[in-house]
């Protein structure tokens, strides 16, 4: 593909693809991920076509091994049931396969994330007295105890997303856990992917750091656009932007219908 | 040895348990009563909600994982003063309109809430169904959950962790409904319940109850049910009441019947959001119509066209028959 084209593609590229096409690429290598429903299962399916081919995506209601004939519009969408290789009970896929260590990578969504990847879920304000209740864990808790590592997706980086303080923190990352002295079984967040770059960290003890903008967007934009006052990685990369392969596979071929891609 | 050689297995699990939906409700479901609605998106007893409200049942306690739907039009019918739970959305559709007023203004009145994670829940269904005193898991650690709900506390194992050292885990607490409503495919008169496709933790939340009612999309005949053994989920000693009640997860889906209405659940968010249009729709849809029967004449043909679904059948296996 020539750099005109490329560009055309890139300039016509929503936020939803964008998110959705970098998160796809974290996921190269990986055997295992728990994904949610929305951007995570489009990453997922799309990873399943690009560079994880071999990748098993376990849903939260206990499908293992999907083979979707359409787009599930929930995790538990009667088309991942039909043709799947197993559906389990919730003891058998919160016990056995996520406590059980058999997560590689699980996919989260929060209204906030803190430098240590900590994540909340529950409630903008006080939890007795709310300004917004949000719906709470679900499985989001078990995830990050228990995959060997969390990717978070925010659509939109700005302070309040990720904030000096959480709000609540419903979804601990491994050092508010250590500081009670229980050692969970995984690294916590380990990739943070906004609308304006990428932040990664190792695991516990370390805090995010900005590893890679998207093209045109500055690191002054990104430490605006950030709660705490967020360290620059001495390697800082330019993510290269959506190859025309990638968008056509995701509008073609993983969700057509656009229920995701808004 | 014949099937019919030896006696039933008991008075109990032998007697005929089927029954209307008025009358399970009416005998099942008493004011002030804690009660457990189970289905992790499939299957979801929202026809055994509607009746709830039907009969204006008062102060309740409602458990259930995904307090989704039929949970915000309990609220709305006046039904519930406290919720148990680990999910407080509408899917991924949007959100319960009377959940959150209740929870964030205490409009029209304060709704207690007792917040877990999905598999603290499901450890409270194993607790409850084993009789046990509590139930561990490696969850809440550095979670503020803990500081909002007391019930969640730690222990220490008796026995050396990984390093030497005996391990600090959290527990969550038995929960025993008084009542435990779930809804399946099939059952026969007797309560022996199958599913297939999600099961979810709906065998857990049983198994725990005092009680239990199981409504399903059809009654079949013991010779149905015992084909395939291995596809009962709940026994019958373990269930009080059958209630046939066809398409009665709706706006859920059941596998294999009809799929999900995923056009209600983004409604479901407008509807609710105006308390005056989710009044309307309660009196239209639940207070006004008498029965499941009533409401599903009000969808017309929705389950013929929108949500019908097509045939992909299991291949049965050989149980094997001693010559």
């Amino acid at each position: 593909m020539n750099a005109s084209a490329e560009e055309a593609a890139a300039a016509s590229t929503t936020s939803s693809e964008l998110l959705a096409v970098v998160a796809s690429r974290e996921l190269a290598g990986r055997r295992t991920v728990f994904a949610g429903i929305g951007l995570p299962t489009l990453a997922a399916s799309l990873a399943h076509l690009t560079v994880a081919p071999t990748l098993e995506i376990v849903y939260e209601s206990g499908v293992c091994g999907a083979h979707p004939s359409h787009l599930p519009e929930t995790i538990a969408d009667a088309v991942l049931i039909t043709d799947a290789e197993a559906v389990l009970s919730m003891p058998a896929l919160f016990g056995y396969v996520l406590q059980g260590g058999h997560i590689d990578v699980g996919f989260l969504g929060a209204a906030q994330v803190d430098r240590w990847g900590n994540l909340n879920s529950s409630v903008i304000g006080e939890w007795d007295h709310p300004k917004v209740r949000l719906p709470g864990s679900g499985g989001a808790m078990e995830v990050m105890a228990n995959a060997g590592e969390v990717f978070v997706v925010m659509r939109r980086h700005e302070p309040r997303s990720l904030p000096e303080r959480l709000d609540f923190c419903t979804s601990p990352g491994p050092d508010r856990a250590l500081a009670e002295g229980i050692r969970p079984l995984g690294a916590g967040v380990t990739r943070v992917i906004t609308d304006l770059g990428v932040l990664a960290r190792q695991g516990p003890g370390e805090e995010l750091r900005l590893v890679a903008v998207h093209p045109g967007v500055t690191v002054g934009q990104v430490r605006a656009a950030t709660g705490w006052d967020l360290r620059v990685a001495p390697d800082l990369g330019t993510v290269p932007p959506p190859t025309e392969d990638e968008l056509r596979m995701l509008r073609r071929d993983v969700d057509p219908g656009r229920v995701y891609l808004r | 040895m014949g099937p019919d050689v030896l006696p039933a297995a008991g008075a109990r699990s032998a007697r005929d348990k089927a029954m209307g939906m008025r009358e399970a409700i009416a005998s099942f479901v008493y004011d002030g009563d804690t009660v457990c609605l189970e289905g992790f998106t499939h299957l979801i007893p929202t026809a055994a909600g509607h009746e709830i409200i039907r009969q204006r049942r008062r102060g309740l306690t409602v458990v259930r994982m995904t307090a989704d739907i039929v949970v915000d039009q309990m609220l709305a019918g006046g039904c519930v003063s406290k919720l148990v739970s680990s999910f407080v959305g509408n899917s991924s559709a949007g959100s319960l309109g009377e959940l959150r007023r209740r929870i964030e203004r205490g409009v029209p009145e304060p709704l207690e809430f007792e917040e877990y994670s999905h598999y603290g829940m499901v450890c409270r269904y194993l607790a409850g169904a084993q009789r046990l005193p509590f139930y561990p898991l490696r969850s809440y650690a550095g979670s503020d959950l803990p500081s909002v709900n007391p019930a969640l506390r730690t222990v220490t194992s008796p026995y050396a962790g990984p390093d030497g050292e005996p391990e600090r885990v959290y527990v969550v607490p038995p929960v025993n409904p008084d009542v435990t409503i779930v809804h399946a495919q099939r059952a026969d008169r007797s309560g022996n319940t199958q599913v297939w496709g999600l099961t979810g933790v709906q065998a857990e939340a049983v198994f725990a109850a005092r009680r239990a009612v199981v409504v399903v999309e059809e009654i079949v005949s013991d010779d149905v049910i015992r084909s395939d053994p291995n596809r009962t989920v709940i026994p019958a000693h373990a269930v009080d009441a059958v209630v046939e009640c066809p398409r009665g997860a709706h706006p859920s889906f059941a596998q294999g019947y009809y799929d999900r209405d995923n056009a209600f659940y983004r409604a479901w968010s407008h509807i609710s959001k105006d308390p005056v249009r989710l009044r309307d729709w309660m009196a239209e849809w639940i207070h006004g119509t008498g029965d499941h029967t009533e409401y599903l004449a009000r969808l017309r043909g929705e389950f013929d066209s929108r949500l019908a679904v097509g045939e992909a059948l299991s291949l049965p296996v050989n149980y094997g028959r001693r010559l």
